[in-house]
């Protein structure tokens, strides 16, 4: 019974931190969906909207600002600089790479990636930022059947929350707003998109739009859990090998995706990493997701490719 | 087999009718192939052959399935059923590469050139299967690395010289004419000395100056070098004028098959197609 | 007036294929090495400027001929192949650690069978060597993914290669030869008996393995290999169907570009660091590696030069300029200065000039060659 309650709590906790995963990957599969470019910077603008955050969120407890005013108003201004970055992003980067290839495109996000992470640090500042939006206490459960009950961390809980409630309002975004259905149209086929009248630009902009405010949600869990801090642009990286696992193209592979990484490498770290050393968790992600890549390439949820010429 | 050599007719005519030119035996036979992109049948139950040394046209409209059968007679797309059998050698499954390594070269619709290199560059790695020397040899540049690469450079010079394309040998394929770009791929096809080329649409998009010159670089190589030919071609001007014999596809099934005056004369090749385009 | 083919005929393919086709372009490479290989030391030697400290040499000139070394081998990776690689940097661990392994003697005991594999420190050079060797059979084996999935997918696959190796080098001690604080010093580097020292003999050293990796790309590059990369790169399915092998053209261009990787690698470790970490060959260096290639050039060996030069000098120049106008800036600005230039360079090329320094290095001779007229 130890042993098995010792592995239900590793599994809850893997499964809520996928959450966490997944929440990045949603951005990216977002921006893959609708414009076929593969976002390195996803990381950078969870980055950027966390320093966004915290930093104003501290100005203005600082003068006196009632905290949940201060809340608002902070979310308010983090979602416009994320407007600002994707206007800029649409304007300046994509808008000339249109039609280059899908590697140019990625090279060109990884360019974006050191952009945001310089200007970000250099205007909010480089150190890092305790957020505590969600509480971050833990709640024992199943004390009844298990010695001492099982540990969860409310902030996952949290976490698994607003996933699922990220999921249900970009489901009702895509599937029953004009712009959203626009936007399913350009994924299909840009040129065919435009010919009836859809505004790519536009479109392009608002992908960008909403994939910066997952970051922002994102942000607000990660910031929480870690402090507002550079490694997050790494600890998001993570969500290369979650797209890799569930599918590039496939909003529930990105939730699934981050289930499996989330809970594969804790289990991975506490069964398997005693033996070998330890911080396997550092690569069990990219190693697995390397393992998919061999088997199924398309990832779990992703279309086959039909190859022409 | 029985070797089946037979003169061939003057009947297609338009200023190619040499002596010399035979047609022998069967080269490649395609048998009974289908083919399905998941619910999708791109090509059903279709059968035909090429004969060593002829020309011979596929034809038929929009979405017929001639590209994807183009497809699985190079081996980019493996058939759902039926086989191929090239030089003898009977095949369902096989890797492109190696259809190219014996024999079978190819262009393709919507130019697929190496844009980053140059027209030299391009028609060079048609060569790449008949280039031998290691990396090693090649990392030094030198000796027999060398004298490989001169070798092989004359070919393609010869090939250059062919195609009337030696003011651009230097230039980078990306920024040439479309016209330009389509013979460059017909030298990297060359290039290969192929026993069987296909040519996919050679003459889509150009005027008919190019086309005039196109057609005679294909009956040039088809006399001179005895390649036999397979091409796909709307305009019906020029498949009339210098194919063998052509068949025809409509919705993936062939419904025709025969000389170009048999084919023209047929009743459901008229309504299928040559109703509607003209 | 100075720079003109005119009269320059070529007679042989031979000549026709030469590197440098034009007679001023090999002048000027001559006078380069020349000045790279007397000229350097010797104004090192009398200290004179602006080689009167070890500085230049030690803090840029050194690094710089290294980096570029990396970066022609990432080039012809991602340049020439155009496989996107996120993991250079532990290529150039795996060169380092092998490298220092073979320096130090192997000694892989195999008690379950009852036996051991043991081999005495080998000298300097075929440490080094090996060392590229082991990062090429590593690469060939993270390049096999990249015979089933394209372009960014792969950049995951080296992205694993990255962060396991990171892992690998930091907790398996076998590898550190079990030093507690995980850093380790390199062998004396003697090539032949004779001992390199001195920061002017550490500069040679590495300008000797540049200049012929150099060449040796470069001949590859413009032969049936170089070729066959590039067709993959370019039209992959194209060039499947005209008999090109994917998994010859692609695992040999990780063979190589790995190989030079990871000989840049022990270099890295034994002749600029002298003592180092993991933490030397992470991710960034990886990211750094690539940046060099765009902005020097994809697809050209001269660019990987003008992108190592280019990524190396950039910080000293945002610390150096303010510093002459009479602004100084702190050190951090300036690590966050070098983020978003160097990011908003790449991005500028890609739209602008995709073929980066080296483009318009050659439309600058290409400008040079017709002047005074327009075309």
């Amino acid at each position: 019974m130890v042993v098995l309650g010792q592995f239900l709590e590793v599994l809850i906790g893997g499964l809520l931190a996928g959450v966490l995963y997944s929440l990045v990957a949603l951005g990216f599969v977002l921006i893959f969906k609708a414009s076929g470019v593969f976002n390195f910077a996803q990381g950078a603008m969870v980055l950027l909207a966390g320093l966004a955050l915290v930093r104003s969120l501290d100005f203005m407890v600082a003068r006196g600002i009632p905290t949940w005013a201060a809340i608002v108003l902070a979310l308010l201004f983090a979602a416009v600089v994320m407007a600002i970055t994707a206007a800029l992003i649409q304007k300046l980067v994509l808008g000339p790479l249109v039609n280059q290839s899908d590697l140019s495109l990625f090279m060109a996000t990884i360019g974006i990636t050191f952009v945001l992470e310089g200007a970000g640090q250099m205007i909010f500042g480089s150190d890092v930022y305790p957020l505590s939006l969600f509480p971050t206490d833990a709640w024992f459960i199943l004390d009844g059947l298990f010695e001492g009950g099982l540990l969860v961390n409310k902030l996952d809980v949290w976490g698994g929350l607003i996933a699922g409630a990220l999921v249900a309002v970009l489901a009702i975004f895509f599937q029953r707003t004009k712009t959203g259905r626009a936007l399913r149209a350009v994924a299909d086929d840009h040129a065919a998109a435009e010919s009836v009248g859809i505004p790519i630009t536009w479109i392009w902009f608002v992908v960008w739009l909403v994939a910066g405010l997952v970051a922002l949600t994102a942000a607000t869990v990660w910031g929480t859990k870690l402090g507002v801090q550079f490694s997050i642009v790494f600890l998001a990286l993570k969500a290369l090998p979650v797209l890799i696992i569930g599918g590039f193209t496939s909003v529930p592979g990105a939730i699934v995706g981050g289930l499996i990484v989330g809970a594969g490498e804790k289990i991975a770290e506490v069964y398997l990493g005693q033996q070998i050393g330890g911080g396997i968790e550092y690569w069990f992600a990219y190693v697995l997701a390397l393992a998919v890549l061999l088997v199924r390439p398309q990832g779990l949820f992703g279309e086959r490719i039909i190859e022409r010429i | 087999m029985k070797a089946d050599v037979q003169e061939r007719s003057g009947a297609a005519g338009a200023g190619h009718a040499v002596a010399d030119r035979v047609i022998g035996d069967v080269l490649l036979s395609v048998e009974n192939v289908s083919l399905a992109f998941g619910g999708v049948k791109a090509i059903s139950d279709v059968s035909f052959d090429i004969r060593k040394g002829e020309i011979r046209a596929i034809i038929g409209p929009n979405g017929a399935g001639k590209t994807s059968m183009l497809n699985v007679i190079n081996g980019f797309y493996h058939p759902n059923q039926g086989a191929i059998t090239f030089k003898g050698r009977k095949r369902s499954i096989m890797r492109p590469y190696i259809a190219a390594s014996q024999g079978i070269s190819r262009t393709f619709q919507n130019l697929a050139l190496f844009k980053g290199m140059s027209t030299l560059d391009n028609i060079m790695a048609g060569r790449a299967l008949k280039m031998r020397r290691g990396l090693l040899w090649q990392a030094l540049h030198w000796g027999p690395a060398l004298s490989e690469e001169i070798k092989h450079r004359e070919a393609v010079e010869k090939i250059i010289d062919f195609l009337e394309i030696q003011h651009i040998r230097k230039a980078p394929v990306g920024k040439l004419p479309y016209g330009l770009q389509k013979r460059v791929e017909l030298g990297r096809a060359l290039a290969m000395e192929p026993d069987l080329l296909l040519l996919d649409e050679p003459m889509a998009g150009m005027n008919l100056e190019e086309k005039k010159d196109m057609s005679r670089y294909i009956l040039t190589v088809n006399d001179q070098l005895g390649t036999t030919v397979a091409l796909i071609e709307h305009d019906m001007g020029v498949v009339m004028d210098i194919s063998d014999r052509v068949v025809v596809l409509e919705y993936g099934r062939k419904i025709a098959d025969g000389t170009p005056d048999e084919v023209q004369r047929d009743q459901r090749v008229i309504d299928a197609y040559l109703g509607i385009s003209h | 007036m100075l720079y003109r083919e005119a009269g320059q005929f070529k007679t042989s393919y031979a000549a026709d294929m030469a590197i440098f086709p034009i007679r001023q372009d090999r002048i000027a490479l001559i006078i380069l090495l020349l000045f790279a290989f007397i000229g350097i030391p010797l104004l090192a030697h009398f200290q004179l400027w602006p080689l009167g400290s070890d500085y230049m040499l030690r803090a840029i000139l050194i690094p710089f001929l290294i980096l570029a070394l990396a970066a022609i081998g990432v080039n012809i990776l991602v340049g020439y192949c155009g496989q996107i690689s996120l993991g250079s940097g532990a290529f150039m661990a795996i060169g380092a650690y092998s490298a220092y392994k073979f320096g130090t003697g192997v000694h892989i005991p195999l008690e379950f069978i009852g036996t051991e594999i043991k081999i005495a420190p080998l000298p300097v050079l075929p440490s080094i060597l090996l060392g590229g060797l082991m990062s090429a059979i590593v690469g060939i084996l993270f390049g096999m993914p990249s015979l089933r999935i394209k372009g960014l997918y792969l950049a995951v696959a080296t992205l694993a290669a990255q962060f396991f190796f990171d892992w690998v080098f930091l907790r398996v001690k076998w590898f550190t030869n079990y030093a507690p604080s995980g850093s380790v010093n390199a062998p004396e580097l003697s090539f032949f008996g004779y001992l390199v020292h001195s920061p002017i003999e550490r500069y040679l050293l590495c300008l000797i393995f540049v200049t012929l990796f150099a060449l040796i790309a470069k001949n590859l590059v413009r032969g049936n290999i170089g070729r066959q990369w590039m067709a993959i790169r370019d039209m992959d399915i194209a060039a499947e169907l005209m008999g090109i092998r994917p998994l010859y053209a692609k695992l040999s261009a990780f063979a190589v570009s790995s190989f030079i990787v990871g000989v840049a690698g022990a270099l890295w470790a034994f002749v600029y660091l002298g003592s180092w970490e993991p933490l030397a060959f992470s991710i960034d260096r990886s990211l750094q590696l690539l940046f060099m290639v765009i902005i020097g050039g994809l697809g050209s060996i001269l660019g990987s030069f003008l992108g190592a030069a280019f990524i190396l000098i950039l910080p000293i120049l945002l610390d150096q300029v303010p510093h002459a106008l009479g602004v100084p800036i702190s050190v951090e600005t300036v690590s966050l200065l070098v983020f978003i230039v160097t990011g908003a360079l790449i991005c500028y090329l890609l739209i602008v000039e995709p073929h980066g320094f080296a483009r318009l290095w050659s439309i600058a001779k290409e400008k040079l060659r017709l002047w005074p007229f327009p075309y």
